[in-house]
């Protein structure tokens, strides 16, 4: 068993939001987190049998598309699937040796590769199916949240937040401190309705999703009138003068 | 292992390659080894963002299916044969052959190029060889929506036209899946999205932009013009048009000449100087449209001074949609959805465009001299694509759409859809097609594509029939702009080794995913005469890859991938400008190739030093050039007008008109690769009549005139065309194709059904088959990437749930897609966002075995399939004539999306695999041949 640290007054929760009306699945947040983490302090994420019958490999990042049906208004939503940096971490209470924690001032749910043991007991607790095994290192893995980007000085303040949140082409991810209520990502769940995935699980993710919308223009349908020809309202209009 | 701390870290800026949308890069180096691509946050393509292809350019980068040595084909076509030779070998291969095809009949070599973009310099090569037959991807892609944009309003969806993101209320998105482009949509659907602006997607299948629409309707393959002109016939009913827009900025007002049976009847009447008429109401008399303070008719008969009759254009428009054909309720179910839909949409446009305009506070001064206080726009943007695009009916369907949003004012006005500066430019667009001068050996007197205004610009013989290999600009299609590249192997094969020596072909996979109907194209290319003589004598493919066409080449010239070698984005070309303002862009070597390859535009300049070609050799034959980056730099098509527009002349200040610079590509790479103009808010719309835009664009050499261009809501271009058909007129079609050519250059939009749907037995096959590409692989000739291809290693076909349910299909079932031209056995999978009478799949992800150095037990080959096998280059052949092609009968343009099909499930004992599956045909190379020098 491994503890989750004390809440800490001020504490930052740092996590991302996710617009679902925005999102059109198009995998640049995936290929892109994977590019960045695969070359950097979070380690190789291995493919398996990259050219042949299975392709495979370690992602921290997954999108899912899925229909959803209701009387005329089914639609397709792209829901993208990541380490959801939870208050209540089961991944980290069941961890046996201490790898998995939760950091205490930002809430980063992070793996010590160096004590992973790779027993999955991890994976198994986790309800949004966040972690992967590395089959090559033996290890666990997982979203960083870019630990290795947000808080680097050398990088221009604008470029510290997650690969996945600088490459989204549609700008549907937001990365920000949800403890903060006046934090851009704190009003944007407040005003759109943000909520948790799975949240009757309870482990309280810090990681929203902005439910899809719809707009709408309100406008009458004129009446079809009965014959062709040009009817009173066109030859009304052509018949206003006008100025070229 | 070195620590990040130790290892030598550097940023180079360049522009990605995975796609087609050229957006700025900036890649990460490790001591030389690539660490990290990503979006460049200054450039105005992708501001920073990157899509999954181009965060994957890694692996492309590493990818083993590169082609590693210049290779010549030991065995037989099509086997995979190879032996490995120099550069030297390939060099002399190459030029001897095409200096013999040149000193005889230069049109002998076919040059086709794929998506590539550098077709200012090809089609350069191709113009100074003197070869008519060279065109590239447009083709087979987009062509239907570059002709119609440039024939009806000066531009084009994507390439030369945007949406205003930043203003528009309500768009509409026209069969646009998750393509074209990626990056710029992406972010602007998210400002739209952010705005709260309505979106609808009219497409058969919800994915990808369709998901986030906030209404979709789910229309049936090729009928979208029917539904546009439903539209139009609901705004004229309602009066709910911008009548004054059309006055100013179009022909709806130039008088018609009503004289049937004569040589100008259709025609614009004009003065004896040659300016077109209208009928000034306040005066009561026939004046030049163009005059300014009049109040022009567009309704009413009207006599010429001739006493002959004449009608404004407007008013046989109005006259052709107002006719209860054209009504939601008799449109409704061909289109698959119910009239009430129709007309509510037609009143969510009218309550946008007239109750919600878009004033933005910015005076602006017009080309007919008068200053406006404020620029108005209607709030209503539209773009559209390959769902229009790849039908028999779309170059009149995106007519249709122009049409639309003329009537609307919704051109360049805040709001609306914009040009993409250095768009627009005069209709049509350039100079007519080019022809052979002189003897052989000598050049053409213009680019190989162009633009034809009349019949007298067509490439046909005494008897009217086409000169260029694929047709182009003949006949069968007059306004074939970017050729026809989906009929080169067909019509090589057909026409024999008198007509084509060489096909050239660069990075086009034309022996299977580029081809309708592999198997046979396959055939063509390998199959000989009775000498045993191949009938297509010479392939040389040049590819980065081992795609499935290497293996049909006699000649490979290995290319590099794009972080090994300089581009050139151009004005010239298909440049990366914007409604902001013109730009372009380069790319540099990031990383030095590790493999015996060389950049291909390099090749070509060698090839064309090498043949001594005018404007690439001097006159006593000494090449002009060292390289392409070379060339970039120093050449001019004319003085002061290069490649690239930026950074130009002694002090590198001079803009699209200025002296080469011997710093220009150091001084792009210092500016990330790019080059941009902003556009002065004053010159940021209406750039068709706006004056301080037109006269910028003229004094940077984008323009020629900086004259309005009047919008062409009637197609003049199209009834000259009609007119030869009729019988007017020296330059007249062959017999046979007269009918066609009178239904098809109506000047006002038709729509028809699909050539291929009105000629196919829709009782046995009466299912729409379409195709789009993963937004993960869209224009990408990398889905074999190590990572994409985790994304998605097969494809399904994809059905209606209560389609499935009746034909009794399940979820990943085993069925028969069949249509007239074959079968493709492959798995199904059920959904509800898709047309009822519609299936659908991923292109491209099935592969040949053995190609892209995939191994033998990859899905790609064994469970990923084409739907190109059931999809034929030629339509059936009417009354024991030739086929016509499989293509619009005005553009030329592939039409991929006209077949339609059966699905059945298969009987239990047929084999889990797809089917055709054509058999392996790896690469096997030959090291060099000893002594080879």
């Amino acid at each position: 068993m491994t503890m989750l640290p004390k809440p800490r007054p001020g504490a930052k929760k740092l996590g991302l939001v996710v617009d679902l009306d925005t999102c059109v699945g198009c995998h640049a947040c995936a290929v892109n987190c994977k590019e960045w983490n695969t070359g950097g302090q979070a380690g190789i994420l291995p493919d398996y049998d990259k050219y042949g019958a299975n392709p495979d490999g370690v992602w921290f990042n997954r999108i899912h598309s899925y229909e959803t049906e209701g009387e005329g208004c089914s639609r397709t939503v792209n829901v993208p699937r990541s380490c959801m940096h939870c208050e209540d971490a089961l991944c980290v209470t069941v961890c046996p040796t201490g790898a998995s924690y939760k950091r205490a001032e930002d809430g980063i749910v992070l793996i010590d590769t160096d004590i992973c043991i790779g027993c999955k007991l991890c994976s198994w607790a986790c309800p949004y199916g966040a972690r992967e095994l590395d089959e090559v290192e033996g290890v666990m893995r997982k979203c960083t949240l870019c630990v290795d980007r947000i808080y680097d000085e050398k990088l221009p303040p604008a470029e510290r937040e997650p690969a996945c949140v600088a490459t989204c082409p549609s700008r549907a991810r937001h990365f920000g401190d949800l403890a903060d209520p006046q934090s851009k990502v704190s009003r944007l769940v407040a005003e759109r309705g943000g909520v948790d995935l799975l949240a009757e699980l309870g482990f309280r993710p810090t990681n929203k999703y902005l439910p899809p919308r719809r707009a709408t223009i309100p406008a009458e349908p004129p009446k079809a009138r009965t014959s062709g020809g040009f009817g009173a309202a066109l030859l009304g209009l052509l018949d206003r003068a006008l100025s070229r | 292992m070195a620590s990040e701390s130790q290892a030598k870290r550097t940023v180079a800026h360049t522009t990605c390659y995975m796609c087609a949308c050229r957006c700025g890069i900036k890649v990460h180096l490790e001591d030389g080894r690539l660490r990290y691509i990503e979006g460049n946050r200054d450039h105005p393509v992708n501001r920073g963002v990157l899509c999954g292809k181009g965060s994957a350019g890694i692996m492309t980068a590493i990818s083993p299916a590169r082609l590693t040595t210049p290779l010549k084909r030991v065995g037989p076509r099509g086997s995979g044969s190879f032996e490995s030779i120099t550069w030297k070998e390939a060099m002399r291969i190459a030029t001897e052959r095409l200096a013999a095809i040149r000193a005889t009949d230069p049109n002998r070599l076919a040059f086709y190029t794929g998506r590539d973009q550098s077709q200012s310099l090809t089609g350069h090569f191709a113009r100074m060889f003197g070869t008519i037959n060279f065109a590239a991807h447009g083709g087979f892609c987009s062509v239907n929506m570059a002709a119609a944009g440039l024939y009806s309003v000066g531009g084009a969806f994507w390439e030369f036209g945007e949406p205003d993101w930043d203003h528009a209320r309500l768009f509409l998105l026209f069969g646009v899946a998750e393509d074209h482009d990626s990056n710029p949509i992406k972010l602007g659907l998210g400002k739209l999205k952010a705005r709260g602006a309505k979106i609808i997607s009219i497409n058969p299948v919800r994915t990808g932009y369709s998901a986030i629409a906030d209404e979709f309707v789910a229309i049936t393959p090729g009928t979208d013009g029917l539904l546009v002109l439903a539209l139009i016939h609901c705004l004229l009913e309602a009066g709910r048009i911008d009548t004054e827009f059309l006055v100013r900025y179009t022909n709806a007002h130039h008088l018609v000449i009503d004289a049937p049976g004569e040589a100008d009847d259709g025609l614009i009447a004009r003065d004896a100087a040659g300016c077109e008429l209208c009928f000034d109401r306040a005066t009561g008399s026939l004046i030049e449209a163009k005059a300014v303070g009049t109040d022009p008719a567009l309704i009413g008969t009207f006599s010429l001074p001739d006493g002959r009759r004449c009608r404004p254009a407007f008013a046989l428009l109005a006259e052709r949609y107002t006719d209860p054909q054209y009504a939601p309720e008799a449109v409704a179910s061909r289109c698959g959805l119910d009239a009430a839909t129709i007309r509510r949409i037609a009143a969510e446009i009218a309550q946008v465009a007239f109750q919600q305009p878009v004033v933005l506070d910015q005076p602006w001064t017009d080309t007919s001299g008068r200053r406006h206080p404020v620029m108005t726009g209607r709030p209503v943007a539209i773009h559209a694509m390959r769902g229009i695009s790849a039908h028999s009916n779309g170059f009149h369907t995106c007519r249709a759409i122009h049409v639309l949003q003329m009537l609307l004012g919704a051109i360049d006005t805040p709001g609306s859809w914009r040009y993409k500066s250095p768009y627009p430019r005069a209709i049509p667009g350039g100079p007519p097609p080019g022809r052979p001068v002189g003897a052989p050996g000598a050049t053409l007197d213009a680019p190989p594509l162009g633009f034809p205004a009349g019949p007298e610009n067509l490439l046909v013989d005494e008897d009217g029939e086409a000169l260029r290999l694929d047709r182009a600009f003949s006949w069968e299609a007059p306004l074939a702009i970017h050729g026809l590249m989906h009929m080169a192997i067909a019509r090589a094969f057909e026409a024999g080794p008198g007509k084509i020596d060489t096909l050239f072909l660069f990075m086009a996979n034309m022996a299977w995913n580029s081809a309708m109907n592999p198997g046979e194209t396959t055939r063509m290319l390998s199959e000989c005469d009775e000498h045993g003589n191949y009938r297509i004598p010479f392939v040389i493919v040049a590819d980065a890859f081992a795609s499935e066409t290497v293996a049909y080449a006699d000649l490979v010239l290995p290319d590099t991938t794009y972080l090994e070698r300089y581009d050139c984005i151009s004005l010239l070309d298909r440049p990366i400008g914007s409604a902001h303002g013109p730009a372009d862009a380069i790319r540099i070597p990031v990383l030095k190739p590790d493999r015996d390859v060389r950049p291909f535009q390099d090749v070509l300049i060698e090839l064309a030093g090498r043949l001594g070609l005018p404007d690439f050799a001097d006159a006593r034959g000494k090449p002009l050039y060292s390289s392409y980056a070379d060339y970039i730099v120093r050449h001019q098509r004319k003085p002061g007008i290069g490649p690239l527009a930026g950074f130009r002349g002694a002090d590198s200040r001079a803009i699209g008109n200025g002296a080469p610079n011997p710093r220009q590509l150091e001084q792009y790479a210092q500016n990330g690769c790019f080059w941009v103009h902003e556009l002065p808010p004053e010159q940021l719309y209406y750039k068709h009549a706006n004056q301080a835009y037109l006269s910028g664009a003229k004094a940077m050499g984008f323009i020629e005139e900086d004259t309005q261009i009047v919008l062409q809501l009637y197609c003049e271009t199209l009834q000259r065309f009609r007119l030869a058909a009729e019988g007017h007129g020296r330059y007249r079609p062959p017999e046979r194709l007269r009918a066609r050519v009178t239904a098809f250059f109506d000047p006002l939009p038709i729509w028809y059904l699909p050539l291929e749907e009105a000629m196919t037995d829709r009782a046995r096959f009466p299912l729409h088959a379409i195709t789009q590409r993963p937004m993960a692989m869209y224009h990408s000739w990398g889905s074999h990437n190590a990572w994409l291809r985790q994304v998605m290693p097969e494809n399904r076909i994809y059905l209606h749930r209560d389609l499935a349910t009746e034909l009794g299909i399940h979820d990943e079932d085993w069925v028969w897609v069949r249509s007239r031209n074959g079968a493709v056995r492959c798995q199904a999978r059920t959904m509800t966002g898709v047309n009822r009478d519609t299936v659908w799949t991923w292109n491209a992800i099935g592969k040949r075995a053995g190609a892209w150095a995939l191994k033998p037990d990859a899905p790609e080959f064994r469970r990923g399939f084409l739907l190109n096998h059931v999809i034929s280059e030629y339509l059936p052949g009417e009354g024991g004539g030739p086929p016509h092609s499989n293509s619009d009968p005005v553009t030329g343009q592939a039409a991929w999306f006209d077949v339609t099909v059966s699905i059945e499930r298969c009987d239990a004992q047929a084999p889990a695999e797809t089917s055709p599956r054509p058999g392996a045909n790896p690469l096997r190379v030959r090291p060099v041949a000893e002594g080879a020098s």
